[in-house]
């Protein structure tokens, strides 16, 4: 038995279109990752809760309202303050270019936006897992 | 032309076709093509066909309405272009309905951000970040009355994307409509009120199903005496859609949820020809334009015929499916976004060769962020350039009698049945919701569409195939990120001024009367929200009561 | 090991990061393990089975809120499958309990069964000792869920709980003969659906049966429905005066030994196995002996009986 990348895949806010992260949920399952789904509005505290609870090694997040700048950088703020600073946070959804900065110098360290394939998903999973010469 | 159908045709025009024409003329004496041939009404079979035309297809404006609601569709009236919208604050939308209302729409579509929707006031920390977002922030009667402020409600037909709180909303409407001194006879317009297919696809609940079945029908005994004009609810497809589903998935689980509607709004007592003339429909239009006109026409067929026979409906109206559509958000791409305007080009036309008697057009940049003014501007120049310059109104359902199109009504009518029958097995819509039957069904098509896009099997333009290196748009527009506490700081004021003892008052009077599940809740929520109660504050009454509703999916 | 302490004080991170160790079977579980041991033996450990969709994890989350009104500490181990082909997993239970997941007094796990059988995975009891020695005073397991195989839970728990639901039709044929054996308790959840009452008959004719033919005392049958919230407050009653009921009677020790002994007999087992498989070389060395026994150069046992001689003497030097 060896070790498996597990992922939370989870959608902040309050917007309920969870058609993009049942996909990612379910491709990335067929990919052959443990993948826990928290279902909809759930709450950065939440979010953050899971993650710890299910020692994932990946946080996924699917916001479509718009709010992720607000909501993105808070569960990376929290997983630090709960000395789980080392899991590794993404993001999809509808975001606009001139945000990703923003949301990379606050700690999200992938953007997956609208039309991405899987494929891209799984390498970044790939390239930044743990144990894996970065 | 074969004698039956003849005939047909000359009882058509002396019946269905004169009594919409003498109360509405059409809009030409003449209809002419691009070349000034003159263009008929309506064209039929030149020959006798398998015996079955007349029970099929018909006549547009009777049964089974499979070529139209109206014997002279666009000739007589185009369709209403409505164009969805609303941001940030309400005085930031009122400035962008006049705007609109300006450029020749003929009709509001308002859109509320998700903390209205879900019934919680901008202030609630589940708030956070969302406010202003996806719409416009409403907390109380105030915020209303700035969104309606200068515009004439006696004039404009509005529609408003809400469901769990359709009620309040609702309400608030109505308060603001007497503010501004026209009756509630005068008022016209539509709440989406369409809690089921919150449950399967869109996710905006609040309460369980019982509660919420019972405020809907609340809403539409209140509406079928208070405010005869407005249409209460609008029994929506799109977001079935959207979330993935297929263009027969939409229909059949859209009607399935009008069956339930009707059967519910019957076991409790109401005449089925007194409400069902104002349920309405909302469907989505996708890029397969001949599939999608199909399914339009085999939705409307459907629905004539459960009406009529599994619901014993006397009305012609109350058989006639009317809907209203939008096009594809989930077709957009992000990708050069130019495309778009194209997508959106055809999906118009699927919904006005398939006779939708609403439109809403998306805006190229939606992928990405909320509309900008401009490209607001060309999805509604879309729709005026179909009407206007296509030549595809001037003639009643145009695409009737193509073998391929009417084989595809058939088909896409079959397979929506099966669907129906077996959701009916179940138990009904309800049932279905719970076991998470529909959910799973949608959430499989979605899937499989998702892969065959990866493998590239289905070609999306300008994403898995013709791509460009490209940098983004600039110019989109943004929500101010202090929204939140602008419209925080708006409440506190609104909370500080009204009389608060009669607020909890009016409050406490809508939790007693929730408390008996035979009185008509509409009363109260009109006294709450006269009384300057928040949306969270009667919503939270609300939840109290009847509980919440928790999301049954399956993976 | 700091890992330890930090268990012991109930610390989540490290709790989480213990239960991935023994997950993964990784090098330092045994010692871990070990180090918990005295630790262990306060909580109770409640089962749940029942096929897919009864209603296990909203029970489950039902019973949190009580426990938590009681005043308790909750974990929640809940098993899905991995999927036999990549190896994946969809873990979808916990999202039923996700309202309790910001409470500190509350702890869910989701586990892929990893190709183990037996409806749990191959890490959960050594999970549930983790959540024993963190302080959780209750551990709920809820299993995969597939049927039949799923006796390995009555193994792991003090209590188990077999949620069916009315509509099943023929599958309650199906059940009667395995995994009808399971149960201390019966939920007949969904109860706010037509048929409940009718499955709580079979039930009972069932388990009338066992009793005429085993003397079985029948165990409780308790209708609920999450949904609506009824008959929780009796099943949550019913659960605790079984549990102290057994802790008085002595049923627990002897069922505790029972899952010791299951454990020991296992661990035996398989230490065994890898011994054999290191001193032989087995699996390096399989495909020679298999070929000499099809071509009758060697005998089945006379073979082996003189493998393990051999490597009895040389142990014994
Ligand atoms: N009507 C009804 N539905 C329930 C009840 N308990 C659970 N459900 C629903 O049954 C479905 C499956 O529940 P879940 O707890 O995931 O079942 P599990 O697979 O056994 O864990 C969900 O949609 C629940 O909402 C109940 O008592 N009544
Ligand atoms: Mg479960």
């Amino acid at each position: 038995m060896s070790e498996k990348i597990r992922i939370e895949i989870a959608k902040p806010g309050l917007d309920g279109h969870d058609r993009g992260a049942k996909y990612i949920a379910r491709a990335l399952k067929d990919a052959g990752y443990e993948v826990i789904y928290t279902g909809i509005r759930q709450t950065p505290e939440s979010i953050v809760a899971t993650a710890i609870q299910e020692d994932v090694d990946f946080v996924g997040l699917s916001l479509l309202s718009g709010a992720h700048n607000e909501l993105f950088p808070r569960v990376v703020e929290l997983l630090k303050e709960q000395d789980a600073g080392d899991i590794i946070v993404f993001g999809g959804g509808v975001i606009p270019e001139e945000d990703l900065d923003f949301l990379k110098t606050h700690g999200i360290q992938a953007i997956f936006r609208p039309g991405t394939p899987i494929s891209d998903v799984i390498a970044f999973i790939e390239s930044t897992r743990k144990g894996h010469a970065a | 032309m074969p004698e039956s159908i003849k005939n047909r045709k000359k009882e058509w025009e002396r019946t269905t076709l004169k009594k919409v024409l003498e109360r509405f003329p059409e809009q030409r004496e003449i209809f002419t093509t691009g070349s000034d041939k003159e263009v008929d009404r309506i064209y039929l079979p030149e020959e006798e066909l398998k015996g079955d035309y007349l029970e099929k297809i018909g006549f547009p404006g009777e049964y089974p309405y499979t070529r139209g609601v109206q014997p002279t569709m666009y000739r007589g009236r185009l369709w209403t272009m409505r164009q969805y919208a609303g941001f940030g604050t309400a005085e930031e939308s009122n400035s962008r309905y006049k705007y609109l209302l300006n450029q020749g729409q003929t009709g509001l579509s308002i859109a509320f951000d998700l903390p209205t929707q879900i019934g919680y006031d901008s202030d609630d920390p589940v708030s956070a970040g969302e406010v202003g977002k996806v719409g416009v922030a409403i907390d109380s009667l105030k915020d209303m009355e700035i969104l309606f402020d200068g515009i004439p409600l006696d004039k404009v037909s509005t529609s408003m994307t809400i469901n769990a709180p359709a009620a309040v909303l609702l309400a608030m409407y109505i308060v603001v409509a007497e503010k501004q001194g026209v009756s509630r006879d005068k008022i016209r317009g539509t709440i989406q009120n369409d809690i089921l297919k919150e449950y399967i696809a869109r996710g905006t609940y609040i309460f369980p199903p019982a509660p919420s079945m019972r405020l809907i029908n609340n809403i539409f005994e209140f509406c079928s005496t208070e405010v005869p004009k407005w249409n209460t609810i609008s029994i929506s497809g799109y977001h079935i859609r959207e979330a993935g589903s297929t263009a027969v998935q939409e229909i059949a689980f859209t009607i399935a949820d009008g069956i339930e509607y009707v059967r519910n709004a019957i076991g409790v007592g109401l005449d089925v020809d007194h409400f069902a003339g104002r349920l309405s429909f909302f469907f989505n239009a996708h890029n397969d334009l001949l599939e999608e006109v199909a399914k339009y026409r085999a939705a409307r067929r459907i629905w004539a015929k459960v009406m009529k026979e599994n619901f014993s409906a006397k009305k012609e109206k109350s058989m006639m499916m009317r809907f209203h559509t939008q096009t594809a958000g989930s077709s957009l791409t992000a990708q050069q976004p130019d495309n778009n305007v194209i997508r959106v080009t055809i999906q118009t036309l699927a919904a006005v060769l398939g006779g939708t008697q609403s439109l809403h057009t998306n805006s190229k940049d939606e992928a990405l962020a909320l509309p900008t003014e401009d490209s607001v501007r060309v999805a509604l120049r879309t729709q005026q350039i179909v009407a206007h310059e296509s030549g595809v109104t001037n003639t009643v359902d145009p695409l009737a009698g193509s073998y391929y199109l009417e084989q595809l009504t058939d088909d896409i009518e079959k397979e929506a049945w099966d669907y129906i029958n077996r959701i009916e097995k179940m138990g009904g819509m309800v049932q279905a919701i719970e076991a998470g039957y529909v959910q799973k069904e949608i959430q499989d098509s979605a899937y499989r569409y998702q892969k065959a896009v990866e493998s590239g099997d289905r070609v999306v333009v300008g994403v898995n195939k013709f791509t460009v290196e490209e940098k983004e748009p600039a110019g989109l527009l943004k929500v101010d990120p202090a929204l939140g506490k602008i419209q925080a700081k708006k409440l506190q004021d609104v909370r500080n001024t009204r009389d608060n003892r009669k607020t909890s008052d009016t409050l406490q009077a809508l939790g007693e009367a929730a408390k008996d599940t035979k009185t008509n809740l509409m009363p109260f929520i009109m006294e709450a929200v006269r009384s300057y109660a928040t949306l969270g504050e009667i919503s939270n009454v609300l939840r109290k009561e009847f509980g919440e509703y928790r999301e049954s999916i399956v993976l | 090991m700091e890992l330890v302490t930090d268990i012991l004080a109930g610390k989540t991170r490290a709790v989480a990061r213990a239960v991935s160790i023994v997950e993964n079977n990784s090098h330092d579980k045994e010692a871990l393990i070990d180090a918990l041991h005295d630790y262990t033996g306060h909580a109770a450990v409640w089962g749940i089975t029942g096929p897919p969709g009864a209603g296990k994890s909203t029970l489950a989350d039902c019973l949190i809120q009580k426990e938590r009104d009681a005043g308790k500490k909750v974990a929640v181990i809940a098993v899905d499958p991995s999927s036999p082909f990549t190896g994946g997993a969809l873990l979808g239970d916990r999202l039923r309990m996700q309202t309790h997941a910001v409470d500190p007094g509350v702890f869910i796990r989701s586990m892929a069964s990893r190709g183990h059988l037996g409806g749990i995975s191959a890490g959960t009891l050594d999970a549930v000792k983790i959540f024993d020695a963190a302080g959780f005073d209750t551990i709920i397991v809820e299993t995969i869920g597939v049927g039949q195989t799923e006796i390995e839970i009555i193994e792991l728990s003090d209590i188990v709980m077999l949620v069916l639901v009315p509509g099943m039709g023929d599958e309650i044929q199906a059940m009667k003969a395995g995994i009808m054996e399971i149960g201390d308790v019966y939920v007949v959840n969904k109860s706010d659906k037509d048929g409940a009452q009718r499955l709580k008959a079979e039930i009972e004719y069932v388990l009338m049966l066992k009793e005429q033919t085993n003397g079985d005392p029948s165990p409780g049958i308790l209708m609920t429905s999450s949904r609506d919230n009824t008959g929780i407050d009796e099943l949550h009653i019913h659960l605790t005066q079984l549990y102290h009921e057994r802790t008085r009677n002595g049923m627990l020790s002897v069922r505790r030994k029972k899952r010791i002994k299951k454990e020991m007999d296992d661990i035996f087992n398989r230490k065994v196995q890898d011994l054999i498989e290191k001193e032989l070389s087995l699996s390096a060395n399989s495909s020679t002996w298999i070929e000499k026994v099809y071509r009758k150069e060697i005998k089945l046992y006379s073979f082996i009986n003189n493998t393990l001689a051999e490597f009895e003497r040389s142990n014994k030097k």
